[in-house]
């Protein structure tokens, strides 16, 4: 039972790691913005008394400013757009023996966990995978492809949604929605942005930007340059980068809740056993929510080694060491009881 | 220079104690509204068995005995329910009488083919194992909460706080039924069995 201090170190930490996303979110922004003014204005800084003088920072006003409204909104609708993007629809009232027995199920793990009950989704998948998504405990969403549904038993399923209960409760799925939510808006954006900057440089050279020798730009500014062109090309990989580095570390904490629930560790190494071995990836759940699932949907090889680039590109530890360690779990149960 | 350090240790002291006191009076709470889990869950079970003995009674004319233990077991449950100051132990012996009428209920279900394969008995069966699940776990939660808080009230330093938060062991929810141990393979379509752990 030392699973507690554990479990509010995640949460505490699942915390500050929000809230450090948001600052460095809208801090990145910001140089975006500030940093064009700046660069701006040492261009304008020589030029004749008639001409444009770049002195009002409005670019990083109005960048970060929209950096703030796009963290709001993305903290607002995470759940629901990533709920939507994987094509999901909400059981609300159970038809048929296998959406009765899945709500049956997460209304048990709910008790187990002590929390309220999560709204359940359903993903018109054929391949097994599910997972949880929500800004808090009082707002949380489990959604489950058809897949998992019919291929796993009873005990199996249970086990799953113990898993993803153990997300919920260690706050996981406030990091990982609000993650999930910024990588869609980040990569939304920086396609316009691409495009605008294509379209930015012709209108440059026709307006002949080039009078001006280049021996007054400094090389200070040309650095600036540089690496803010830099910043705006890798905006998207850094936040996909980020959403890979937080997760593999806590599907072990989740297993490891799992197990706590349902009292039944064996029950969830088999079930990620044979969700392992449906080896066809989940259409429905594109790369921007890949790091909310029990198993990665993508089945991308850095998934299944160790090592530290695989713990820089895998967004799932390798599932032979998480069955490893769930039957270890398991035996050690049985031998305490027999 | 003497005057402030005594200060601040009584500061400090003041801060524990709150912290200590709010910690035990949290998980006091905690172990309350567990218990009402279990509240929940009991008086759910109690409702779902007129309409399972109902459903298998023309079927079972040869097994009365079996459906009336269950009837019995239920309502005695139920009588216990309701006395105001009810021990946990005093639940938990009839509510594992129920427990163990009920599995031998669903033994013998199992033993006619015909009667389990009306689409009625088998929801009845998803039913009853999922409720018997639901004690379970809300037992096994409340188990959890109520040791934690037993531990935390006996030990140093907080036990010195005990007294004044008014906290008093809370007591286990134990399986004292050797048969509701070992039985309840309630489950016969998919292959589940309830836990028993506590």
């Amino acid at each position: 039972m030392d699973e507690p201090t554990n479990l509010f170190a995640q949460q505490d930490a699942n915390r500050r790691r929000t809230r450090w996303l948001v600052v460095l979110f809208i801090a990145f922004f910001a140089w975006l913005g500030f940093g064009g003014d700046w660069i701006l204005y040492e261009l304008t800084r020589g030029a004749p008394p008639n001409a444009y003088r770049h002195a009002f920072p409005w670019m990083g006003m109005v960048l970060t400013g929209f950096a703030a409204i796009l963290a709001a909104f993305s903290w607002k609708t995470g759940p629901t757009r990533v709920l939507w993007s994987a094509g999901a629809r909400e059981i609300e009232t159970p038809s048929g023996d296998e959406e009765t027995r899945l709500v049956n199920v997460v209304e048990e793990m709910a008790i187990a966990s002590g929390l309220p009950r999560p709204r359940i989704w359903l993903i018109g998948d054929t391949d097994p995978n599910a997972f949880a998504t929500g800004l808090d405990a009082e707002h949380a969403h489990i959604a489950v492809t058809e897949g998992l549904v019919t291929l796993l038993s009873r005990d199996e399923l249970q086990a799953v949604i113990a898993h993803e209960m153990g997300h919920v409760k260690n706050l996981d799925v406030r990091l990982m929605t609000f993650l999930a939510a910024l990588v869609g808006a980040v990569a939304l954006l920086s396609d316009g942005v691409g495009r605008m900057l294509r379209g930015g440089a012709r209108v440059g050279s026709f307006s002949g930007g080039r009078s001006r020798s280049k021996k007054n730009l400094g090389p200070l500014v040309l650095v600036l340059l540089v690496l803010w062109l830099l910043s705006w090309l890798l905006a998207p990989m850094v936040t996909r980068l980020l959403a890979l580095g937080v997760s593999r570390k806590r599907e072990f904490l989740a297993d490891a809740m799992s197990a706590q629930f349902t009292r039944n560790p064996l029950a969830l190494a088999s079930a990620l056993e044979k969700i392992e071995h449906a080896d066809a990836p989940t259409l429905t759940i594109k790369h921007g929510s890949a790091h909310l699932c029990i198993a990665d949907p993508l089945g991308r090889k850095s998934s299944l080694r160790e090592g530290k680039l695989a713990d820089i590109f895998g967004t799932h530890p390798p599932m032979a060491i998480r069955v490893a360690k769930l039957k270890a779990m398991g035996y050690q149960e049985k031998k305490r009881l027999a | 220079m003497g005057f402030i350090a005594l200060l601040i240790v009584l500061a400090l002291l003041v801060f524990w104690l709150i912290g200590a006191y709010n910690g035990l009076i949290g998980l006091k709470n905690q172990v309350a509204n567990a218990w009402k889990q279990i509240d929940v869950q009991l008086k759910r079970r109690h409702d779902l068995i007129p309409n399972l003995v109902s459903t298998v009674k023309g079927a079972m004319q040869f097994e009365r005995e079996t459906l009336e233990a269950v009837v019995a077991a239920r309502n005695q449950a139920i009588k216990v329910q309701q006395t105001p100051g009810v021990h946990v132990g005093q639940t938990a012996a009839a509510e594992s009488q129920l427990t163990g009428a009920l599995g031998r209920l669903l033994a013998v279900v199992e033993a006619y083919p015909d009667l389990k394969a009306t689409g009625n008995v088998g929801q009845l069966q998803e039913e009853l194992t999922s409720t018997e699940n639901k004690i379970a776990f809300a037992r096994q939660l409340y188990n959890d909460t109520a040791t934690q808080y037993n531990t935390k009230q006996q030990q140093f330093p907080t036990n010195l706080v005990a007294g004044m938060a008014n906290a008093s062991p809370a007591e286990l929810w134990e399986i004292t039924n050797e048969a509701e141990r070992a039985v309840p393979n309630v489950d016969l379509s998919f292959g589940n069995t309830p836990r028993t752990s506590t």
